[in-house]
């Protein structure tokens, strides 16, 4: 008898172990699969993009390089055809600028994309539901690289300035977290 | 002439026991149902092959993972990319380490304890014994065996991958500095319902294959204390180049 209730409950154990295994494997792990989403401290921020290249919920959120929380949400509004970001800031962060500038940079080369959010200059700060107004969007490097040959034909056969060079001077600038050079999209 | 002769027994043997794995399979499949009905047989062997491999393969899970967390740390950041790990990780574990290398540990742990278990009792005229009570020992030896094997085999499988997943996300995140919530989102951006499946009908697959070759060489295994050594020895080739052969094949018909 004692013997028999060691083989049940060992039994168990491994039957449980192993179903539970398969269930993080279908549900947590494929993207299409639910998700167990846990309420945690901190605030959310929204925030709209005009492209968010290959963002994805989970992305670091990070100022001058340091996490601050990560993207929670991402959604398309029909209105005014803006990617929707919606991000967890971790709740010690209380003191983020309410003016701060939010831009979608590159984890190396080819990697991962991320937000870079960069100071702004009012007293009054970030909090819950508030909205970053202003954002750059992601550098897509296969953009990047037809503007950069459209601009190499045209300027070698006229030496003119094209019509499709407004944004032409903005730089991949993945290194730096802080960068403050590229050019905002100021909304309406 | 006789070189020929004896060749061409060589042949007819590989034959023989070919056919005789294959009509084993088909009568143990026959006695599968009768032994859901006795679930106390079954639970025994789901203990046996199952929860008494959980340590060495969580271990062995573990230790996997953070190998390929280390080794794929490595190669990826040569290429900036290492915020790939995740994917690399979970794509290596899900679709091949984890099937192949439960199979591998299975059939030497729970292999080789059904193939002497059921040799011995075949070399002590136990299954004899059976025959003559009119108890079947296919259907009291042979069938909960198989039918634990066959069930315990996805569950180790998906216990390992589990297991070295988190084990890549420790030296991954803990020790080289991938960001944690990179690691996941871009693991679950790239992880397919397929993925897992795909993982899930190896590992049933080696699990019929790894209990049936265990069974079958316990069974058939000479009555003597060298023919019950022999058997849990091929035991252990058979099913370990069976395994690695069978996972060829699945994987060149899932791609």
């Amino acid at each position: 008898m004692r013997a028999n209730r060691t083989l049940e409950i060992g039994t168990g154990l491994f039957v449980l172990l192993g179903f539970a295994a398969l269930l993080f494997l279908t549900t947590q792990l494929p993207a299409s699969g639910l998700k167990l989403g846990s309420a945690r401290a901190g605030f959310r921020v929204n925030a709209e993009f005009d492209n968010i290249g290959d963002l994805k919920v989970g992305s670091p959120v990070t100022m001058s390089g340091v996490r601050l929380g990560e993207v929670t949400d991402i959604h398309f509004d029909p209105k005014d055809y803006k990617a929707v970001v919606t991000m967890h800031i971790d709740p010690q962060y209380n003191q983020i600028p309410e003016d701060s500038f939010a831009s979608i940079e590159t984890q190396g080369l080819l990697g991962g994309k991320y937000i870079s959010l960069s100071p702004g200059g009012l007293d009054t700060y970030l909090k819950g539901g508030s909205t970053i107004e202003q954002t750059q969007s992601a550098i897509v490097l296969e953009n990047l690289i037809n503007k950069f040959f459209a601009n190499y034909s045209t300027s070698g056969q006229s030496g003119a300035n094209q019509s499709g060079g407004n944004q032409g001077g903005s730089q991949p600038n993945p290194g730096k977290a802080t960068d403050n050079s590229g050019k905002p999209e100021s909304h309406k | 002439m006789s070189n020929s002769g004896a060749r061409g027994n060589y042949l007819l043997e590989g034959l023989r026991r070919l056919g005789s794995v294959a009509l084993f399979l088909l009568q143990l499949l026959g006695q599968c149902v009768p032994v859901l009905g006795r679930p106390n047989l079954l639970l025994k062997q789901i203990y046996n092959a199952g929860a008494r491999s959980l340590i060495i393969i969580m271990l062995s899970g573990l230790f996997v993972g953070m190998v390929l967390g280390l080794q794929g740390y490595d190669l990826l950041q040569r290429f900036g990319s290492e915020q790939a790990l995740g994917i690399a990780a979970a794509l290596g574990l899900l679709r091949e380490l984890a099937p192949v290398i439960t199979a591998l540990l299975f059939a030497g742990r729970a292999g080789t304890a059904l193939a002497s278990e059921i040799g011995l009792m075949r070399a002590t005229d136990q299954l004899t014994a059976m025959e003559i009570m009119a108890i079947d020992p296919l259907r009291y030896v042979a069938a909960p065996r198989f039918l634990g094997g066959v069930i315990a085999m996805p569950l180790l499988t998906a216990i390992f991958s589990v297991i070295g997943l988190y084990g890549a996300q420790l030296v991954g995140v803990q020790l080289m500095g991938v960001d944690r919530g990179t690691f996941w989102s871009q693991t679950q951006g790239a992880v397919d319902l397929h993925d897992v499946s795909e993982g899930l009908v190896k590992s049933l697959v080696f699990g019929i294959a790894c209990s049936l070759i265990a069974v079958h060489e316990g069974y058939h295994a000479e009555p003597t204390a060298e023919g019950v050594g022999l058997a849990t020895t091929r035991t252990v080739v058979a099913s370990s180049v069976l395994t690695l052969l069978l996972d060829y094949v699945l994987t060149a018909a899932f791609l």
